[in-house]
């Protein structure tokens, strides 16, 4: 299990033009499965795993959608600065 | 009529059409498309336990190296697209599915199959909230996944679904005889579908078996889960979802009044179906299972009006061989004897699946190449059937009915190869009844038009009314949307009726009725005025029916015909019934009155 001292999050905004859908968000989740910190990805007060593709997709994110990251763990951090890497960069669309 | 029933929410109350009488309660089993079929386990020791999360675990990891062996073969051209495959493998082991499924393994100690389904109709829940409908749809992906863990678990233990260890509601889009064919019907307690009208295949096969049953709910596969606590009300057509206690308390009080009103009926059910004026019918049982035929002799049948025999060819890869058909035949023949046996021959087709006949399919399988003229097509399965049917004669009362004869030269036909069948076992010495009478089924306008030519040629007559209305309507009734106009009392129905049973009595034979109506107890009073001699019917309803008849007089049904014949629409017959017959018999329609103001 993962301690809960370490809590990083941080703010961003959905920017690919497909929004969370299913590949971005299976990307987002092979990713964040390599941390041992545990994720979640806030909208609107809704929660989901970062770790599960099913609730991703079901949080409904298209493009321009804010989101919160959240991690625990030794690795918090490193999973935060991966993850919004990711975002920031469109999944790599385009 | 149908008011909503007391005590419960809106949103979790469901109403459809009472396909068959009772309330069952219990736990929601949904049958969803992918047709594979498991059960409900509760694993009872810690061990059992963490062998079926094993199991569970073992059944995803084969599903990942399928998955993995199916993405090397992906051709070149197609790579772009293998990333579908790459979602399907992180799905295997998502923990909105993968984890979930364990846990409730552990937590509600149940079966790995149960477990599944079960995370998935969460996550189900989850997408049908989502408004992106390209993301909603995702949901397909996790159900091919879940598709393939199933199939590996169930493929391994293949005596699952006769296993079953607990009863459940079946919840479906709609069931046809083949997936009725492979449950364990003892284990179902109710039915409920999307689809489907009050003479559809489930609502007949559930008065059949006496299983409380609600069809036309449109949408209750979508609102039902498995596992779910529901209660089928067959009476009102009503369908709870999760009930309060103080819906279960009502629900179990009507549950007990409904079940000792029919012990007060089954009762009295031995006693002859004859009017105070002292003219007597035959009630009969119509059948589709060996197993019903105790059904129809404790509910005071005096025979089998009508022996559906599509079983044996609907249940089976193979067809069935004359021995077989043979043995069912002459069991039933000797269990009822002196009683008779009214077998029809096959009549598949129409709203009948056949897995052994690869027929082509047709656009309107209605009006297609279904019954008489696929048997008089079909010469070898015909004959195989005839001979079977001929030598269980020797062993009681059989009579042999064809159904959907639609001219004279199909019923000569169909003879003629009867009379064929009874030369060979002449020859090869086997014994049959020489006198077996012959009858037809009037179901075609067409054969209506001619039934004093037919009855020159047939021994009875016996009037399929589901058929007959369908046909002369114009209504298909499994159609949703002209299923109310599917009207037995329609004047022309009603018409038809009496220009059969004085065609059949001019020529001296008999004529029966073994459609829905014979079981309608507001048709039974018009039926007896019409002169009609047998009636046949699913076996829950023959009790009721009897009784009625016993507290009629011949003399007021025929005026009661009288009445309804001069009607000119079906409103005017109904008001009629209401006004009339229903009060009349109020007694005895007290328990529906009952369902209806609920």
């Amino acid at each position: 299990m993962s301690s809960n001292n370490n809590l990083c999050t941080r703010e961003l905004t959905i920017q690919n033009r497909l929004g969370l859908h299913a590949r971005a968000a299976a990307r987002l989740v092979e990713l964040s499965r390599r941390f041992e910190a545990e994720m979640t990805v806030e909208k609107d007060g809704q929660s989901a795993d970062a770790k599960s593709v099913v609730g991703l997709l079901s949080l409904e994110c298209p493009i321009g959608t804010k989101v919160w990251i959240k991690a625990w763990g030794d690795d918090a951090d490193q999973a935060v600065a991966a993850v919004a890497a990711l975002i920031e960069n469109r999944f790599g669309e385009e | 009529m149908n008011l909503p029933p007391p005590f419960v929410s809106k949103e979790s109350a469901l109403t459809g059409i009472a396909a068959s009488p009772g309330v069952a309660i219990g736990k929601a089993y949904l049958v969803d498309r992918s047709k594979i079929e498991f059960i409900y386990q509760n694993l009872i020791s810690p061990p059992l336990v963490e062998e079926e999360v094993a199991r569970f675990k073992g059944a995803v990891e084969r599903a990942r190296a399928q998955l993995e062996q199916i993405k090397v073969g992906v051709p070149e051209e197609l790579a772009a697209h293998a990333y579908i495959l790459d979602t399907h493998l992180l799905l295997l082991q998502d923990k909105l599915i993968y984890e979930a499924a364990i846990d409730l393994i552990r937590k509600e100690r149940i079966n790995a199959e149960w477990a599944l389904r079960k995370a998935v109709d969460q996550a189900r829940e989850k997408f049908a909230r989502i408004k992106d409908e390209y993301i909603r749809s995702r949901i397909k992906d996790i159900e091919d996944v879940t598709e393939r863990i199933i199939r590996n678990l169930v493929g391994s233990e293949q005596e699952s679904l006769g296993s079953l260890t607990e009863r459940v509601i079946i919840v479906a889009r709609d069931l046809s005889p083949a997936d009725t064919s492979q449950m364990r019907l003892d284990r179902v307690m109710g039915f409920i579908t999307d689809m489907g009208s009050r003479t559809s295949h489930t609502a007949i096969m559930a008065k059949a078996l006496e299983i409380p049953a609600v069809v036309g709910l449109e949408d209750c596969t979508r609102r039902i889960r498995t596992g779910d606590l529901i209660i089928v009300d067959g009476l009102a057509g009503h369908v709870i979802i999760n009930p309060d206690d103080k819906a279960l308390e009502f629900y179990y009080g009507r549950q007990r009044s409904f079940e000792s009103y029919q012990a007060e009926i089954v009762r009295t059910a031995y006693l002859p179906a004859e009017t105070i004026d002292g003219h007597r019918l035959a009630v009969m049982g119509n059948v589709e299972l060996f197993e019903e035929v105790a059904a129809v002799i404790d509910h005071g049948g005096e025979g089998i009006g009508l022996y559906r025999t599509e079983f044996h060819y609907v249940s089976k890869r193979h067809l069935p061989t004359e021995e077989e058909l043979f043995e069912d035949y002459r069991d039933m023949t000797q269990i009822l004897a002196p009683r008779p046996v009214i077998i029809r021959t096959l009549d598949i087709g129409g709203d009948k699946f056949t897995s052994a006949l690869d027929l082509a399919e047709e656009m309107n399988p209605a009006l297609g190449l279904r019954a008489i003229r696929f048997c008089l097509k079909e010469t070898e399965i015909f004959r195989t059937q005839l001979r079977a049917i001929l030598r269980a004669s020797a062993f009681g009362n059989v009579k042999i009915m064809f159904p959907m004869i639609s001219g004279l030269q199909e019923l000569l036909e169909a003879k003629k190869i009867l009379k064929l069948v009874c030369r060979e076992l002449d020859r090869e010495g086997l014994p049959y009844n020489p006198n077996i009478e012959v009858g037809t089924m009037i179901e075609v306008p067409s054969a209506v038009a001619i039934s004093d030519i037919l009855a020159q040629e047939a021994d009875f007559f016996s009037l399929g009314t589901n058929d007959l209305i369908q046909y002369s309507l114009a209504i298909d009734r499994v159609n949703e949307r002209v299923a109310h106009m599917y009207e037995p009392l329609h004047p022309a129905v009603l018409r038809m009726i009496r220009t059969v049973v004085q065609a059949g009595h001019a020529a001296g034979i008999k004529v029966g009725l073994c459609g829905e109506m014979a079981s309608d107890p507001v048709c039974a009073p018009i039926l007896v005025g019409m002169g009609l001699d047998e009636l046949s019917m699913t076996s829950l309803a023959i009790p009721r029916i009897k009784r009625l008849i016993r507290m009629a007089s011949l003399s007021e049904c025929r005026d009661y015909v009288q009445a309804i014949l001069r009607c000119r629409t079906t409103v005017e017959v109904n008001e009629f019934v209401r006004e009339v017959i229903v009060r009349r018999f109020s007694e005895d329609f007290d328990f529906l009155a009952a369902a209806r103001a609920v």
